[in-house]
């Protein structure tokens, strides 16, 4: 139902010429994916998709296409992205219209495929079910025991900044008390934490298809790129690999939405979010300040006031 | 020469084989990410996952890779260390598509005239062990691209898993070195109608149909083609492609130096990086991801076969599987070949 009602908003919003062009969720080649789709007519509307396999964060698109009227399908987190980057000025001439649905969760595909001996050829839901098959097998898996850890932990599922919120809002529970990740990482010892992470660096192929698929990370040229300075080399020797991750993940405090669309990215599986999950705690301890729930409300790391309430930064 | 290799014997085969060689053969880092890694002991060796994230091509031509290291000392010129290759090497479990790709850039790196002699050198030391594919994956197309799951030019050796040992053939003179090896067995009538029978069915498998034949010609019309501009629009531009492509051999070349000492260091590069066109001026000849992705296609499938006489790609799949957004080079083809397929639709409209 909420996929045929997306079809025809998008639909209506293109005939009324209100948005140039709709971004969302499409099917195409492999199964528990979708595909980013870019859709400028009426008629494409159709090729819309809704699922548990909606897992990019199209929000990041929007820096490629600032020239045109966008209408952005549009999850709690990938919404929470929007008015991040609203509070960034990145949408002087043309803020998005956005399309919101709220989310059912999504389900991690590496997490299925492990689960099953073979290659998976078709996933279908099926209510709470995932019906998975392959050449020689036919399983029905339970979806909720699939989902991506981020969305888990997630409480802010329904994207109330959204102009048009297609389906009802959902309820706004965690799965589990915090992220298993950041709490699996406070109760390590230091050297652990050290270890932990940098096992997970050293599977990096610098490929950086995490900063890519971030809507946050949009500067004209991030430090690893950079000449003169040259801040960092580019072989994969561990202490680069390592201050990579470390500044990258520094870079999102107060402006990470959690979504893990960083995570999802990596072909490597490296674990990515257990570090900004961490931080996005972390600011919301000490400034009691969540990405992108209050449209209004300035990012602290952004702002400096003489009558700061947190004494620790006095 | 055809043989038979027990699975119980093998850990004791690579252990042989390390005694004398530097062994490279996939190692699985966590659960589904494996690499090609030199090996210390035989129980790294993990053969179950089909493609391994990163490619073949690193045994011979590594991510990242120390040309030479120097060092100033005083009033005198510097000195410079050389890499030297020690050891004999035996590459391990490539699959058919990693080993064609190998020749791939080695038409590139060993070409008249010149030579790439870090390429050149491993390449010539090392004895390739090829394994055929014998479940390949509905994202393989390499019997499209001029190969097959069981392909078995450009390895020495090669192995199909018979369930529990191993077939094993000699093909060259390299191969034939591991004729005395005390832990090969002749092979029978039965083994040789086991392997024949797994080749068939995984032959019939892999995809056929991914429209490759002509395509040099065609995308020469479509330079200007508006199929461009619609074809980059979901790339985020990030390296996954190029970086696990077991063709792809674009590189960059960096001092790294503190002071008096440093080391000349080449990292693999990606055409799909706004910098690796970056000229110092600040202009950019490929400005969009529109010019880069069409940089992408072009290089395997026009530029590459008018140099070398064959495209350069061979159908692993490796691109489509990760792909953060689902870019399907498969697609791109189906939509450029003037044929469609044989009966094949394409997605793109």
């Amino acid at each position: 139902m909420v996929q045929q009602q997306l079809r025809e908003k998008a639909k209506e919003l293109l005939s009324n010429k209100t948005v140039d062009l709709i971004i969302g969720f499409g099917e195409w080649t492999l199964p528990l994916r979708t595909t980013p789709v870019f859709i400028r007519t009426p008629e494409g509307a159709k090729s819309l998709v809704w699922n548990s396999f909606c897992e990019n964060n199209l929000t990041a698109y929007l820096h490629k296409f600032s020239r045109l009227k966008v209408g952005l399908v549009v999850k709690g987190c990938d919404a929470r992205s929007v008015t991040a980057l609203s509070l960034e000025k990145r949408f002087p001439n043309h803020p998005p219209l956005l399309i919101g649905i709220p989310c059912q969760r999504l389900v991690d595909r590496k997490k299925v495929k492990k689960a099953v001996k073979g290659e998976i050829l078709q996933a279908v839901e099926q209510g709470d079910l995932l019906l998975v098959k392959g050449e020689n097998f036919e399983v029905s898996l339970k979806r909720e025991d699939f989902l991506y850890a981020s969305c888990r932990s997630c409480a802010h599922r329904t994207p109330h900044q959204a102009h048009i919120l297609i389906g009802d809002p959902v309820e706004e529970v965690s799965l589990v008390d915090a992220h298993p990740e950041v709490s699996k990482l406070e109760g390590m010892s230091p050297e652990e934490r050290w270890s932990f992470f940098e096992k997970e660096t050293s599977r990096c192929i610098r490929c950086y298809a995490c900063r890519e698929a971030c809507p946050m990370c949009y500067c004209a040229e991030c430090f690893v790129d950079s000449s003169r300075p040259r801040w960092i080399e580019k072989s994969l020797s561990p202490s680069d690999l390592a201050f990579y991750h470390i500044v990258r993940a520094f870079h999102q405090t107060g402006r990470c939405s959690g979504c893990g669309a960083c995570e999802r990215a990596c072909p490597m599986d490296i674990r990515l979010t257990f570090l900004t999950q961490k931080l996005n705690q972390e600011v919301k301890d000490l400034y009691g300040f969540e990405t992108g729930i209050q449209p209004e409300a300035a990012p602290p790391l952004s702002t400096f006031d003489p009558e700061d309430e947190q004494e620790f930064i006095k | 020469m055809m043989f038979n290799l027990d699975k119980k014997d093998f850990d004791h085969f690579l252990k042989d084989l390390l005694e004398t060689h530097d062994l490279f053969a996939p190692v699985q880092l966590t659960e589904g990410v494996s690499v090609f890694k030199k090996i210390d002991n035989p129980g790294e060796v993990s053969l179950s996952q089909l493609v391994p994230q990163k490619s073949a091509k690193e045994v011979f031509f590594p991510q990242s890779e120390v040309m030479f290291r120097y060092q100033i000392a005083g009033n005198q010129g510097p000195t410079v260390s050389e890499q030297k290759i020690e050891r004999e090497r035996i590459l391990l479990g490539a699959r058919p598509c990693d080993i064609e790709a190998i020749s791939i850039i080695e038409k590139v790196f060993t070409g008249e005239d010149y030579t790439d002699v870090y390429f050149a050198e491993k390449r010539k030391r090392t004895t390739i062990i090829g394994l055929g594919c014998n479940h390949p994956l509905s994202t393989c197309f390499c019997s499209s691209t001029g190969g097959g799951p069981f392909n078995r030019a450009g390895s020495d050796l090669f192995f199909t898993d018979l369930g529990d040992a191993y077939f094993v053939e000699l093909l060259t003179e390299k191969g034939m070195a591991f004729r005395v090896n005390k832990f090969f067995k002749e092979a029978d009538s039965e083994d040789l109608g086991l392997m024949k029978e797994i080749e068939d069915k995984a032959s019939q498998k892999v995809d056929r149909t991914v429209p490759v034949e002509g395509i040099e010609k065609r995308l020469d019309l479509m330079v200007e083609s508006p199929f461009w501009d619609r074809a980059h629009e979901k790339c985020i531009g990030c390296g996954v492609c190029t970086f696990l492509c077991p063709t792809c051999h674009c590189f960059d070349i960096t001092d790294e130096a503190v002071n008096q000492k440093g080391q000349r260091v080449r990292n693999w590069d990606s055409c799909l990086f706004p910098i690796y066109s970056l000229e110092t001026s600040g202009h950019n000849p490929r400005p969009t991801g529109r010019e880069r992705t069409r940089q992408r296609l072009m290089h395997k499938f026009n530029y590459y076969p008018k140099n070398f006489g064959r495209v350069a790609c061979v159908g692993c799949g490796r691109c489509i599987l990760y792909c953060p957004v689902q870019f399907d080079i498969r697609e791109a083809l189906v939509y450029a070949s003037a044929k469609r397929g044989k009966g094949r639709k394409g997605k793109f409209k």
